[in-house]
């Protein structure tokens, strides 16, 4: 796209140039205001109140700890910002009633919209009609089919998460020959558990000594990970460690690790549950680490909405945009970096 | 329960099949009972354990391949126990249900009212008032949950798939408000003790205990009451039920209340066995009760349903889960095995109903 330096030279560093008539048109109304600060300095958004800006927020039910968490998050960012509103809507794990609540927020005509699809290939005609209408989206966590219905992804890294796991569980088991490892994974139909499981299994194959044993899916609830591991255990007489998909299925699992009495191995979590970081804390079993998919991102996509919509970029990169996609680093939170991650910990 | 007459002799007719020794037989459907003969009754009797028979030989079948399978795993004590364990939950959620099913209702709410039981049960125990306040609460929840559906359908003349859906989504919603999206863990030894290993009594879970009571109970409740026998009457022939003197409304809502007992039981022990209260508890359990009632050969259409049978239907799917886990295979495949099952139990009932 060799014309965007000229049009940015031209608009002085505003926002979103590139991205398509509609960013431009949503831009281009405050770049007076932004001249002489975008003259010196990368336009990037500050927690000094700008431009006012509402945000509109659709998610699943929050029938889950994380996702009771990403709500959480957004709503008590959208408080810091004088400067934001936000209009959250009723969460809803039906395709059609998301859509009907996102049609909602279009006709509110919010300014951004952040959207959480329960379901994202079946919710992209929807962020493309947001994106139509003028109203930029960002898409958080679950990604849309077309790069087009959104303009900017932000969400975890699940593959990520898989490949972490499995190296901390490789490095902990190196010296040992004949390591065995059994994976209990969450709810199998969706795209994200097999993105997981792949990830571990690649990261695994560093290490020719440890072998998987076995992998049950459980459905990331408590009830199912406490049958799963109950079933695993019973199945794998001897293991040396364990990498479970979900913290929140983990306290159904731990529950089933105290019951068989079993504590020869490591196990590693998945999330980051505030329990599960209370229990590597205390160092109290099994549970020695958990890798992270921090609900934290429905903080930074209020952020990044805010940003998009006064129509600066954000600190710490040279880009007078916002990026068009952020992926999440999962990281291993142990006993030795726990404190610093205990006030992201959700219930 | 406070008529011990049979509908039959009510009737002024004489004596109809004895009831007592055809569990689950309906009475005859041609009118209030009381003209077909005895050996009616016995080739009936026959029938039930034909197909009871016929469970446990599934079932028998299932013991054998998992201990192929897997010996050493399968065929121990702590997996007796695992099986057991895991099928006490969902085993008496399917006595009610049977109950339901053979008076020709359907509860549909099953899973959405233990998944409220547990979570309003945990919440209360977070306030601390104890095993008791647990206990209790669970089994107030599943009992107002019931009555709530028992009257509907009962006194308001709802159809009960309606008015148990109904239940099924307001009760998630409720289970959803109290916990708001969070997993409720209980910390009460008292509870917790109850799941572990220590508690077992001459080797059998706690767990697996009300189990079997509840199972005992409901057998006896069935096949040794009037109210048993009011059940499959009204599931038979409401209309002939009604002639007969049978007050059928209110039979149907101690049924649902019943029901609902047996949800807020089933919750209690899944805060035992769980640790704690989710709602996402209880998911799909009414799909798998109407399974193992089916499969244990109660009629979806009411009037002919056994305890036993249920019990074992439960058993089988319990043992399936089991060996698929033992052998490392994947959800998808037991769900497909699952099904198959249904279908060749359903298969085989049919057979053994249209030879006789």
């Amino acid at each position: 796209m060799p014309q965007i330096p000229s049009r940015r030279g031209l608009l002085f560093g505003t926002a979103a140039v590139g991205a398509g008539a509609l960013l431009t048109a949503c831009t281009s109304n405050e770049s007076e205001d932004e001249k002489p600060a975008a003259n010196q300095n990368q336009p990037a958004a500050s927690d000094k109140p700008g431009k006012p800006v509402t945000i509109g927020f659709a998610g699943p039910q929050a029938d889950h700890g994380w996702l009771n968490a990403i709500n959480e998050n957004a709503e008590s960012r959208a408080k810091k910002y004088s400067d934001v509103t936000l209009e959250i809507t009723e969460g809803a794990n039906d395709t059609a009633a998301q859509i009907g609540q996102i049609e909602t927020l279009i006709n509110k005509k919010v300014d951004v919209l952040v959207i959480l699809p329960a379901d994202g290939k079946a919710l992209t005609q929807v962020g493309l009609k947001a994106m139509r209408a003028g109203i930029p989206v960002i898409n958080l966590d679950r990604v849309f089919n077309s790069p087009q219905a959104y303009r900017c992804y932000i969400g975890g890294d699940n593959y990520g998460m898989g490949l972490n796991a499995g190296h901390y569980i490789g490095e902990k088991l190196k010296d040992k020959k004949g390591a065995k490892v059994v994976e209990l994974a969450g709810l199998d139909n969706l795209e994200l558990t097999k993105q997981r499981t792949q990830g571990f299994d690649d990261a695994l194959k560093n290490y020719p000594n440890i072998s998987k044993v076995a992998r049950q899916a459980a459905d990331f609830t408590v009830e199912s990970g406490q049958a799963k591991m109950a079933q695993l255990l019973q199945a794998q007489k001897q293991i040396d460690a364990l990498w479970n998909h979900d913290d929140d299925q983990g306290v159904g699992a731990l529950r089933a690790i105290e019951q068989a009495g079993r504590d020869e191995f490591l196990m590693v979590g998945g999330a980051g549950a505030l329990a599960a970081f209370e229990a590597i804390k205390q160092d109290r079993g099994v549970l020695k680490a958990t890798v992270l998919y921090p609900p934290t991102m429905a903080a930074s996509a209020i952020d990044l909405a805010r940003a998009l919509g006064q129509g600066k970029g954000i600190s710490g990169t040279a880009e007078f945009e916002i990026p068009a996609s952020v992926t999440l680093y999962s990281a291993v939170v142990d006993k030795d970096n726990v404190d610093q991650y205990m006030a992201t910990g959700f219930k | 329960m406070t008529q011990p007459v049979s509908p039959a002799q009510r009737d002024g007719s004489p004596a109809g099949p004895d009831l007592r020794k055809t569990p689950g037989q309906p009475p005859d459907p041609g009118g209030a009972g009381g003209r077909s003969p005895r050996s009616g009754a016995r080739v009936a009797l026959a029938r039930a354990d034909v197909r009871t028979l016929s469970l446990v030989g599934v079932l028998a079948v299932l013991v054998l391949i998992g201990g192929i399978t897997k010996p050493e795993e399968f065929l121990d004590t702590t997996n007796l126990q695992l099986v057991l364990t895991q099928s006490s939950i969902i085993g008496v959620v399917t006595v009610g249900m049977t109950f339901v099913i053979m008076s020709g209702g359907i509860d549909l709410s099953v899973g959405a009212i233990v998944a409220l039981a547990s979570v309003w049960a945990t919440t209360v125990a977070t306030q601390e008032y104890g095993f008791a306040g647990i206990l209790f609460t669970a089994v107030l929840v599943g009992l107002g949950c019931g009555l709530v559906n028992g009257v509907l359908i009962a006194y308001g003349g709802m159809v009960p798939f309606i008015a148990t859906l109904a239940m099924l989504a307001s009760a998630r919603g409720l289970a959803l408000q109290i916990t708001d999206g969070k997993t409720q863990v209980v910390s009460l030894d008292s509870i917790l003790d109850l799941g572990e290993r220590d508690a077992y009594i001459l080797g059998v879970p706690p767990l697996v205990i009300v189990f079997a009571g509840v199972t005992v109970i409901g057998w006896l409740l069935l096949n040794r009451t009037t109210f048993g026998r009011r059940t499959v009457a009204v599931g038979g022939n409401p209309e002939a039920a009604r002639l007969a003197g049978i007050d059928v409304r209110r039979q149907r809502l101690y049924l649902y209340l019943l029901s609902g007992l047996c949800c807020g039981i089933a919750a209690f022990l899944l805060i035992i066995l769980s640790g704690s209260g989710q709602n996402t508890n209880g998911n799909l359990y009414e799909l798998d009760a109407i399974a193992a009632a089916i499969i244990g050969g109660t009629l979806l259409s009411g009037g002919r349903g056994t305890i036993v049978g249920s019990v074992l239907g439960v058993l089988i799917f319990t043992t399936i889960t089991n060996i698929f886990a033992l052998n490392n295979l994947q959800s998808d495949v037991q769900q497909i095995a699952k099904g198959a099952i249904i279908v060749a139990a359903v298969l085989v009932q049919r057979r053994t109903s249209s030879h006789t």
